[in-house]
């Protein structure tokens, strides 16, 4: 069940909001405190990553993030819609496509590197990331 | 949090002190610092990281770009940083083989390979 879902205009400024809340999110999930900093880092690099697909193939609508918090696992879903052309083949007015595809890539080493359970998939309709960690339950509350 | 940039000289040495969040958002200002520092004919920069909370790989890239300007001058680009979040996002990029990385602002300052 998707905890909670957030859609943002593709613009770097909401790129901080989405961390925050999934960082959020994450920590009532029961992500332990030291995997945070991750979670929160990969969840920036992939919605960064979204916005720059949206941005630079002119794509108005939202970048959408779903956090979904399941027993034992917490799992942060990034979808853009930016639809993935054959090989050779360009979008138009993508200029400067190796500076970008460069940035691209190093987001996804970041992500990579960092999350042991990634998915990455991306199709005519668009590309998701789907990162996931494991939780702990809350630990019983001893009785004194 | 928003990104802070101020900067000052150390002998030829030009220190950034960067604050803050440094992410897609705020990256371009710092990146602007950096090539209007090398515009202006500071080419060895000390970047002191101490005070940054975040930092992402739109970071890690106007970094390499800065590294990339001052080097065409014969320059160079040091980082401070001490901070184990930050330090290892330049070790799971590879980036530490790219940058000095120094644990103090004197120390950088003084470093000369």
């Amino acid at each position: 069940m998707a905890t909670v879902e957030l859609r943002f205009s593709a613009l770097p400024e909401h790129v901080r909001t989405a961390r925050l809340v999934a960082a959020a999110v994450a920590r009532r999930a029961g992500v332990d405190e030291a995997v945070l900093d991750e979670v929160r880092l990969a969840v920036g690099e992939a919605c960064s990553r979204a916005v720059g697909l949206h941005q630079n193939g002119r794509i108005n609508s939202p970048v959408k993030v779903v956090l979904i918090e399941e027993e034992k696992q917490f799992s942060i879903e990034v979808g853009d819609e930016a639809p993935r052309s054959a090989p050779g083949e360009r979008a138009p007015g993508a200029a400067a496509d190796d500076v970008e595809t460069e940035e691209d890539e190093m987001g996804l080493a970041v992500i990579s590197g960092l999350v042991d359970d990634v998915e990455v998939s991306a199709g005519e309709h668009g590309g998701l990331i789907r990162m996931t960690w494991p939780t702990t339950p809350p630990a019983a509350t001893p009785v004194v | 949090m928003d990104l802070s940039l101020s900067t000052r000289t150390v002998g030829d040495r030009t220190v950034v002190e960067v604050g803050g969040e440094i992410d897609v958002y705020t990256a371009p200002k710092l990146r602007e610092q950096l090539v209007e520092l090398v515009n202006d004919g500071s080419f060895h920069l000390v970047v002191d990281m101490e005070g940054v909370d975040f930092l992402d790989s739109t970071g890690l890239g106007v970094l390499v770009g800065g590294l990339k300007r001052v080097r065409a001058h014969e320059g160079s680009l040091r980082l401070v940083c001490n901070q184990e979040r930050i330090l290892k996002i330049f070790r799971i990029t590879g980036l530490t083989k790219v940058f000095p990385i120094h644990t103090s602002v004197e120390e950088a300052v003084a470093a000369t390979d």
